[in-house]
């Protein structure tokens, strides 16, 4: 059964295609990775299956549910994990923890029993009263992880839930996912720019560029295709190898206001 | 309703946390009341008006409400730029419901400071009517409080960025407070200065303030009550409407 159905979706901001007619869909239970480079329009993908854009026009079914008109239901039948972080750093980590829980209305004493779980399992329940604010970015993306299985979700969203993390935390991180994975079924949707991990973990692979996917099926398809050895070789092969520059936005130019004002 | 409540619980911890920020926000009512309150105080009373902190402290807790207020909306700009925004806006709970709580959370915050600004002014003379007299008060400015943060929150929900900050604070949070007659009295004006200051909501707050606290009103207190009333519900409805439009 196909748990995620994407049919000839397209966003567009002005006139100017950030996602141009894709469609794709990822079997329940399964790991795809949704591969591209820098604003080829995967996050506004990712947006828009988790109902915080609308489309332009094109369908999507998550779990059944069409997020533009039944976007409780699909929003119950989600986790994620955003590119940036997502917590509030003035809250304690099982606070933010309990936070979430109540928003999904999970009851408290197995919400109690989640967090503890969930908390033992990314390393962190021996800091679950400390301020996010003094945690490293490693922990703040164990804790958003943590965060997002809390009412157990069918799908789990990741957007580059390894970026700018030590390969330490990195295979780490993969490890909790595959186990997750594994263990419970659920099906994970990811993007990473790290292709190797994309090769090493996913059962099928999108590449995405322009806003357009211009291949899909699993590793070994892709490289034999493409006539490379790597996952990453065909990636480049398919995508060229110009660089791409994303504009700075707002969000950017903030932080940097903040890091002025804040001296910690 | 758990979600409203856990909203509000988050706004109301993320306040008595930052202590900076408590004491940070008094310093300018403070030095208002201070300032003003004495430097003014010889004129008013030779103008025959009596004692003028008795006339201003009103005037300057609903400037503390105000300004709590209306940053307290704008804290969604934060939120929307460090992504929590992004978790409760994913979470299966209705626009309305996020909107709502977030705005009794920094309504109660505001309604908290107007309170600490009561008692300072106390201290350096202002005497309210009776303590019956500041519980009718604390409803005034609970009502001020909400109208200001559905406010705040309705304009943070149109903007991306802090740039337009300023242009906030210039042409929205100064004027609404320097022509509410929270510093001097609405009676004898130019009819531009009446017709302004009859618009402007926070006129309402002050004169509900200085009807419970004082017993001196321009309006009367059952006008302000039912002016300020429909004020909260008008600004309710258009930043409940304004933020569930708002898209990442």
């Amino acid at each position: 059964m196909n748990i995620i159905q994407v049919v000839s979706l397209v966003k567009k901001f002005n006139n100017f295609a950030a996602v141009n007619d894709i469609s794709f869909s990822v079997k329940e239970g399964e790991i795809f990775a949704f591969l591209g480079p820098n604003g080829a329009g995967k996050t506004t993908t990712i947006k828009m299956l988790t109902t915080l854009l609308n489309p332009t026009s094109g369908k999507i079914l998550l779990n059944g549910f069409d997020p533009t008109k039944k976007k409780d239901e699909a929003r119950e039948s989600f986790g994620i994990v955003f590119q940036d972080p997502s917590l509030d750093e003035e809250l304690t980590a099982r606070e933010n923890m309990d936070f979430h829980g109540i928003l999904y209305k999970v009851p408290k004493k197995l919400r109690k029993e989640r967090i503890k779980e969930l908390l033992d399992l990314v390393e962190l329940w021996d800091r679950k009263d400390n301020f996010v604010k003094t945690f490293s970015g490693g922990m703040r993306r164990r804790l958003e992880i943590a965060r997002g299985l809390l009412h157990h979700p069918k799908i789990f969203f990741l957007d580059e839930p390894t970026l700018g993390l030590d390969p330490q935390t990195r295979s780490h991180i993969w490890e909790y996912i595959f186990k997750l994975n594994k263990k419970e079924g659920i099906t994970v949707f990811f993007t990473t720019h790290y292709i190797e991990e994309a090769e090493k973990i996913a059962q099928k692979v999108a590449i995405i560029d322009y806003g357009k996917i211009i291949i899909q099926g699993t590793s070994k398809e892709l490289m034999k295709k493409t006539k490379t050895k790597t996952l990453e070789e065909a990636f480049l092969n398919l995508t060229g190898h110009d660089i791409r520059e994303e504009g700075a936005n707002a969000a950017d130019s903030m932080r940097m206001h903040r890091k002025m004002w804040r001296k910690r | 309703m758990s979600a409203i409540y856990i909203l509000w619980l988050r706004q109301l911890k993320r306040y008595l946390r930052s202590r900076s920020r408590i004491i940070g926000s008094l310093g300018q009512p403070v030095l208002f009341l201070i300032a003003l309150g004495f430097g003014f105080g010889p004129i008013y009373q030779k103008a025959g008006q009596g004692n003028y902190i008795q006339f201003l402290a009103p005037g300057i807790i609903a400037m503390s409400i105000l300004f709590t207020s209306i940053f307290s909306g704008i804290e969604i700009i934060w939120d929307r730029q460090f992504g929590f925004l992004k978790e409760t806006l994913v979470a299966p709970v209705s626009r309305v419901e996020i909107m709502i709580g977030r705005t009794l959370g920094g309504a109660t915050v505001s309604s908290i400071q107007g309170m600490i600004v009561l008692l300072i002014s106390m201290l350096v003379g202002f005497k309210p009517q009776s303590v019956f007299h500041i519980f009718l008060a604390l409803i005034v400015m609970i009502l001020t409080a909400i109208l200001f943060t559905a406010l705040g929150t309705a304009i943070a929900s149109l903007l991306d960025d802090m740039q337009g900050f300023q242009l906030i604070m210039n042409f929205l949070i100064m004027p609404l407070f320097f022509l509410s007659g929270a510093l001097f009295p609405l009676k004898g004006l130019p009819t531009f200065l009446v017709i302004i200051t009859s618009i402007d909501p926070l006129s309402y707050g002050v004169d509900g303030l200085r009807a419970t606290l004082t017993g001196t009103s321009h309006f009367g207190l059952p006008i302000d009550i039912f002016l300020l009333g429909t004020g909260v519900v008008i600004l309710l409805a258009i930043g409940s409407y304004l933020f569930s439009k708002i898209q990442i």
